[in-house]
């Protein structure tokens, strides 16, 4: 028999022998030695083991013993997960190991743009769910124990006289804490891997099935005598025949598969710890072939317990009981080794994986908005985050022992185990539809997990307590408000199914749904949407989730800030071998948005995502560009690019109006001009008669002696003088009035015939100069309809003109008629030497004389013809290519009709 | 199979093919493991039950069937997998 002290010696001794283990792989590692064993794929399978908890080591042969086969389900589940790896673990482990994530909180807060009040959701959902697990660790514990203390009094009663249960769950409760405090928060940096951790672990791993394999075969081949006997054993125990409900066989490997990859123990070993991805694939086979040799003897011991042992034996300890009621004491500290082992390590790792959810989610959020002056200014928030670390623990192992003090250890293992399963399988919906749909949003996740927990809180957790327990009788039969439909076992009147498959059933399936239709209907933050898509396509690529603005972020701030967290040397590190990245040799890198990129995702190994942004948003000051920023920006700029666009347009209107006034103000300035040369050009005019015409009239008034010779003579020049001055008036008159546009035209029909007939008989008579005229009295015969008398005066300057200017020997005009179309044009052309080509522009403005010849005229007479044309709605031009001096003379035939062409201008069409 | 050829050697082919059989295997799996669901159980009727030496035996079976065939995909993809780092493309 052995002796509580002893048992509590070799207790003590195996715990020294996993902290030396776990102290020198953690020197091992630190010296980059052992690198084989500590890296190697069958430690990493080893440490997933922490999923054969107490519950497996004591409660499989419990379970089996009262429900047959359908302990197995556990077991299925995780192996066709791992055997599946291919589909899930691969993509898990590798986002986990590209967003250095920390835990199943932060891999899902990441997923859904780094949310933290999602991590927080997760991080309670999580200690709610594996508190009691927890509890029932420190409970198989202390069963074990006190068997020892009194295994016949024990066996038959469950009750040890001597044993205080309470106190002995409370030291192994504060031993559980002092070595996850030790090996849990050594280290900050290494992506919060835990070398020592992991290798105690895969001992314990190796112990614990050594340990059930040994009773196992000791049942089968020392007590029952032989597989052969076994089986013949079985099919005549209690739990003959096959029969397990189809539901429950379903349902329980479903959750079981689920809750492998949600649990947070499992999630630390399977995804933080992991090392290569590659020993996923050694794990592939090598993990169902552990769970398949755990689960082997399960069976054979229940029924032999069963045959062997008395009815009142509580079948959660047949696997210690069993050896020691045949005397096997060494056997039996071997089985208690294993349980105990199966127990610390999953304490040592839940507790691990749930304080680091704790600290980074819930504590560093707190401290870190407690902290004004931000990351850089104050305290060591290195010290900080492993005080954090280590307040999470011990909360979390004392919840744990709260709950087993709080609970009497009642209960049996199995239905602990289902219901803290089915708690975190409510992750799951979230986990793969983040990792697998671009569309899943943070509302949906939210939404999602909210109903599932709260469905499973109702319906599994609290009727756990039993009737009158949690809930009261009155919930169980009526439901919850007296609403029918809200009976825990009968949710929305579906009764009669197996209360487990019933919480299952409605918290998933109601979870899942919510989460996909909120999703679909609600639209994710830039932030989401991008790090949706690094989940999503994680093996397209690997790039960055944003980027910091970090020429405003300064090195010495970051350096400071990774010091405290990272630890002074492990920052120095990092630090040079980024500044050797970027090819500087000596002193800190440049904060390049790729540097900041990786200092954040170095910090988020130790403090989780969330936090290591928010930290590194505050050194990167407000210029830390998230995407949400970056839109902010873009919109900004779409703003400012819109406003100056129409700047822009107001500011070219603006030109072209200037560009109008300026004209105008030419025009005006121009007609100014034209207007004082013309003032001047009239006076001139004006002043030269009245000057002789002053001079004259002196002389005749008072000069006596003046002959009547000369006295006519001057009263002659005097008179030519007047008329010279009337006739200018007149014109002045007439073309101010055409100018204006008051003129009344007086519509004739005639003959154009006619017309030349009149301007030439009234230009030859009194003629000084004689002027051959050539005619084509043929083409004249045409009737036109215009004003007959302002057409003759038109002939009859453009006659008048060539009379006076025509400088050849023999003067000779031509004038010839021409139909174009609708127009008639009549052109005069004499035998002269025409324009020069400089004055062309000139001869239809007022006043405008060619050359300096000594005819009279004031140069109005070409002005007034272009009025007169204008009005007639036809045209006059000066005819450039004809030979001597040709104008051409437009007049429409039909009434109304503008002839287009010749407006007063020079032209060549002739 | 965006990126590459789409004709691949023996062996690269070889490969492919093993991985379309770590993908399927826990589906096999799970059909062989959820056919217990189908044995007439002891409320139907007088046919004979399955005994629950038959069922350990089966269930056992299976599960070391699926991880020899793991072992053997694995066996026969370490090699390769080492040098070309496993991708999405199939």
């Amino acid at each position: 028999m052995v002796s509580l002290n002893q048992l509590i010696g070799v207790c003590l001794a195996y715990v020294v022998l996993l902290f030396v283990v776990a102290f020198a792989a953690e020197r091992a590692a630190l010296r980059g030695r052992w690198a084989g064993l500590l890296r190697s794929p069958f430690v990493y399978t080893l440490s997933l083991s922490i999923y054969c908890t107490a519950w497996t080591f004591y409660g499989a042969v419990g379970y089996a013993a009262r429900s047959g086969l359908e302990y197995l389900t556990i077991y299925l589940g995780p192996s066709l997960v791992m055997i599946g790896w291919w589909w899930v673990l691969r993509r898990l482990v590798r986002i986990g190991r590209s967003q250095r994530v920390t835990s199943v909180a932060d891999l899902i807060s990441s997923r859904y743009g780094k949310s933290n009040p999602l991590a927080i959701v997760v991080t309670l959902m999580s200690v709610i769910g594996v508190t009691p697990y927890i509890a029932l660790q420190l409970q198989s514990v202390t069963l074990s124990l006190s068997i020892f203390a009194a295994p016949n009094v024990v066996a038959s009663t469950g009750v040890a006289p001597d044993f205080n249960a309470a106190q002995a769950a409370f030291w192994v409760a504060a031993g559980l804490a002092i070595f996850t405090v030790l090996f849990g928060t050594r280290n900050l940096n290494v992506n919060e891997r835990h070398p020592g951790v992991v290798m105690a672990v895969a001992v314990e791993a190796v112990v614990k099935l050594i340990a059930l394999l040994a009773v196992g075969v000791f049942v089968v081949w020392g007590l029952a005598g032989g597989m052969g006997e076994v089986f013949a054993r079985i099919d005549a125990s209690e739990v003959s025949t096959f029969e397990v409900k189809g539901d429950r066989w379903f349902a329980l490997t479903a959750v079981s598969a689920a809750a492998f990859i949600c649990l947070p123990r499992m999630f630390q070993v399977m995804v933080v710890e992991n090392d290569d991805e590659r020993h996923l694939q050694t794990a592939s086979w090598a993990f169902p072939l552990y769970l398949m040799l755990i689960s082997l003897f399960v069976v054979p011991i229940a029924v032999v317990g069963l045959d062997l042992l008395p009815d009142s034996a509580n079948p959660d300890l047949f696997v210690l009981s069993l050896p020691l009621s045949q005397g096997q004491n060494g056997l039996a500290m071997l089985a208690f080794l294993g349980g105990f082992s199966s127990a610390t390590s999953m304490v040592i790792v839940a507790t691990l994986a749930l304080s680091t959810m704790v600290s980074n989610h819930i504590f560093m959020p707190v401290w870190l908005a407690s902290q004004r002056e931000g990351a850089t200014q104050s305290g060591d928030v290195r010290t900080a985050v492993i005080l954090a670390r280590r307040f999470s623990i011990l909360i979390i192992i004392s919840l744990g022992y709260l709950y087993y003090r709080a609970s009497g250890g009642s209960g049996a293992l199995a239905a602990i185990g289902t219901i803290s399963f089915g708690g975190v399988a409510q992750f799951l919906p979230a986990l793969l539809g983040g990792i697998f749909w671009r569309g899943a949003t943070r509302s949906g996740a939210l939404a999602g997990l909210a109903i599932g927990f709260a469905i499973w809180i109702f319906t599994m957790l609290l009727p756990s307590f039993g009737p009158g327990g949690a809930l009261s009788i009155a919930t169980f039969e009526q439901g919850l408000f007296g609403l029918s439909w809200l009976r825990p076992m009968a949710l929305f009147g579906l009764s009669g199914l197996d209360p487990t498959v019933h919480a299952l059933m409605w918290s998933l399936s109601l979870n899942t749904l919510t989460f996909a239709l909120v999703s679909m209907f609600s639209f994710p933050d830039p932030m989401e949407r991008l790090q949706g898509a690094q989940f999503v396509n994680v093996f397209d690529h690997s790039t960055a989730a944003r980027t910091w603005n970090a020429s405003a972020a300064r090195s010495e701030d970051l350096m400071i800030m990774s010091q405290r967290i990272l630890g002074a040397a492990e920052a120095r590190a990092f630090f040079d071998a980024q500044s050797a990245a970027q090819g500087s040799k000596a002193g800190l890198p440049e904060p390049t948005p790729d540097f900041v990129q990786a200092l954040e995702r170095e910090l988020a190994a130790s403090v989780g995502a969330a936090t290591s942004h928010a930290m590194v948003s505050q050194i990167a000051g407000g210029s830390a560009v998230s995407v949400k920023e970056l839109l902010a920006v873009a919109d900004e700029s779409a703003q400012m690019l819109e406003y100056s666009s129409q700047l822009e347009a107001q500011s070219l209107e603006l030109s072209r109006t200037a560009a109008q006034l300026r004209d105008a103000n030419d025009k005006l300035t121009q007609l100014s001009r034209q207007k004082d040369a013309f003032l001047s050009q009239i006076s001139h005019e004006l002043r030269t008669p009245m000057t002789s015409i002053r001079s004259f009239s002196e002389i005749l008034r008072d000069s006596d002696n003046v002959s009547v010779e000369e006295k006519s003579r001057y009263a002659g020049i005097i008179h030519s003088e007047t008329i010279r001055l009337t006739r200018l008036l007149d014109d002045l008159l007439d073309l101010s009035v055409l100018e204006n546009g008051q003129v009344t035209l007086n519509m004739q029909q005639g003959q154009l015939r006619d017309v030349l007939e009149r301007a030439v008989t009234s230009t030859q008579t009194g003629a000084t100069r004689e002027l051959i005229i050539m005619r084509e009295p043929a083409l004249e015969g045409l009737t036109i309809h215009t004003d007959l008398d302002r057409l003759a005066q038109v002939f009859i300057n453009l006659i008048a003109n060539a009379q006076k200017y025509c400088a050849a020997d023999q003067p000779e005009l031509r004038i010839s008629v021409q139909t174009l179309g609708s127009v008639l044009q009549v052109s005069f052309q004499d035998n002269g030497a025409g324009i020069p080509e400089k004055e062309q522009p000139l001869i239809f403005e007022k006043f405008a004389r060619v050359g300096t010849g000594a005819v009279s005229g004031a140069g109005l007479g070409l002005a007034i013809c272009r009025e007169i044309m204008a009005r007639l709605g036809g045209g006059i031009a000066y005819d450039a290519s004809g030979a001597g001096t040709t104008f051409l003379v437009q007049i429409p035939i039909q009434e109304g009709q503008v002839a287009p062409t010749l407006k007063g201008m020079v032209t060549n069409t002739a | 199979m965006a990126r590459g050829t789409l004709f691949l050697e023996r062996t690269s082919y070889r490969q492919r093919r093993l991985m379309d059989g770590v993908r399927v295997l826990p589906f096999v799996g799970l059909a062989f493991w959820m056919l217990p669901l189908l044995w007439p159980s002891t409320g139907q009727g007088s046919e004979e039950t399955v005994s629950m030496s038959g069922a350990l035996q089966y269930l056992f079976g299976i599960w070391i069937a699926l991880i020899l065939a793991a072992l053997v995909l694995w066996l026969n993809t370490r090699a390769r997998a080492a040098e070309t780092p496993p991708t999405d493309q199939s």
